[in-house]
């Protein structure tokens, strides 16, 4: 077994024990209800702000933007305009599909020798799991609020009317739940049996999706087989949207804490992580920069300031011992 | 080139979201709702099953009550050597019969829609 996913695994099932321990025997609902979750909130908001701010200060001189189609040109050569944006308006086509359809994900390509020639095959899968998994892990945020919020506002029950169309058994199924774990398993199987992925994927790979699939399996699990006091869990979770604390009475399921407490640390692990992509995918100078280098002149800021001594000076300075050595001067 | 402007007016649209159930409830807690038991019910001391399992499982229950009427016109639910009617609108309204207090408000608190009604009559409630 690759130790790579085994310890990351083994880390996800930890945190889930610590959690299941700690709040379900021992009754550290207080810790594991309230102080963890503010603590990872916290976490989450202050080490975003602080890794964005890192970015924002990093210098970005010139610009680098990846171009995948003809640059601006002569007025007869057709220009690419999103792919190889020259405006704010390109750009900003650019980055909205980029954010919303993941398009460079979609220019996946294999590299394979065919015969004796090499290929480049198109593969949609990453896309196609990916766009899975980010829509479904989107509804199911959105549909969490129906915990955070009262009285629920209009887009989240829209949001449970769409998602649970189907009207299969009760508690209705939800379909982005299962999309979301099938999204997050597909994900991982691709960094398992893929040879060439797996060789470079890391822990840091595994254990963000470990940890998803850790969440959408405890959620799935209280909403469709052991079950939890949903009226309950809202009181806990209304008293942390609005300061006033408290673990409703007679407590809740282990389960339930485990479901939260990795919540909670995926959202304390984000800043520090890949997930950082986040942020990260709105600030890509090789995507969110005009490829204007020809139009503009785009100076770096740090240059240091360099003193010029011009050749009038110098003339200046050694007029006469010039005219004494017989070198022509400009000037008499 | 400097983008610090732009880049905090979007760490504070983030932080907006990400914020948005501290802002929006305005820090009011309003209590969790508590079914109301109607005076029958009360008397009667005891539900088809026990309370955790009814506040949890109710759904469940009824839907199987549902298939198991509908499907193979089985009436009759039997639990502990009781029998029961498998019956919404006849069995569990005959004690709740107050559905605005005892079913909706938990339903709306939870944001859950049950199509049960959309077959079902409900009594009408006295007021």
């Amino acid at each position: 077994m690759n130790v790579n996913y085994f310890y990351s695994l083994l880390a996800v099932v930890g945190l889930g024990s610590v959690a299941y321990v700690g709040a379900g025997v021992a009754g550290l609902q207080g810790v594991f209800g309230i102080f963890i979750p503010y603590l990872a909130v916290v976490i989450f908001i202050s080490g975003f702000i602080n890794r964005v701010m890192g970015w924002a200060r990093s210098p970005v001189p010139f610009r680098i933007p990846t171009t995948c189609g003809q640059q601006k040109s002569l007025d007869w050569i057709q220009q690419n305009k999103i792919d190889n944006p020259s405006t704010l308006f390109g750009v900003i086509i650019r980055m909205f599909l980029e954010i919303v359809l993941f398009r460079s994900l979609f220019k996946n390509t294999r590299t394979e020798i065919v015969g004796d020639k090499i290929a480049y095959k198109w593969v949609v899968w990453l896309w196609l799991f990916a766009i899975l998994f980010h829509y479904s892990f989107l509804a199911v945020v959105v549909r969490h609020l129906r915990f955070f919020l009262e009285p629920v506002p209009f887009f989240v029950t829209f949001l449970e009317q769409i998602d649970g169309i189907l009207q299969v058994g009760l508690p209705g199924v939800f379909l982005s739940g299962i999309t979301l774990l099938a999204g997050a398993v597909l994900l991982l199987l691709r960094r398992i049996l893929i040879p060439k992925i797996n060789y470079i994927s890391i822990a840091a790979d595994y254990f963000p999706l470990l940890l998803i699939i850790g969440i959408a399996l405890t959620g799935l699990m209280m909403r469709y087989f052991t079950k939890v006091d949903v009226v309950k869990v809202k009181e806990l979770t209304m008293g942390l949207a609005t300061f006033h604390m408290g673990i409703p009475e007679g407590g809740l399921s282990g389960l339930f804490f485990v479901h939260l407490f990795f919540v909670c640390i995926l959202a304390a692990y984000i800043p520090f992580s890949k997930l950082m992509h986040m942020g990260g995918v709105f600030l890509s100078p090789t995507r969110n920069l005009a490829n204007n280098g020809r139009m503009k002149r785009h100076i770096n800021p740090w240059n240091p300031e360099v003193k010029f001594h011009t050749y009038d000076e110098y003339e200046d300075d050694f007029r006469e011992k010039m005219i004494e050595a017989g070198l022509p001067v400009e000037k008499e | 080139m400097n983008d610090k402007p732009k880049i905090i007016i979007g760490l504070i649209i983030f932080f907006a979201v990400f914020t948005f159930p501290f802002w929006y409830n305005h820090g009011t807690a309003s209590s969790a709702p508590e079914p109301k038991l109607t005076d029958k019910a009360e008397q009667a001391k005891h539900c088809v099953r026990d309370v955790d399992f009814m506040r949890k499982e109710h759904m469940q229950l009824l839907d199987g009550w549902r298939d198991r009427t509908v499907r193979d016109s089985q009436r009759v639910y039997e639990i502990d050597g009781k029998e029961y009617m498998a019956s919404l609108s006849n069995t569990c309204m005959e004690c709740h019969s107050n559905k605005a207090d005892f079913c909706d408000k938990c339903h709306e608190y939870a944001s859950v829609d049950p199509y049960c009604w959309d077959c079902h009559k409900y009594p009408k409630e006295k007021k």
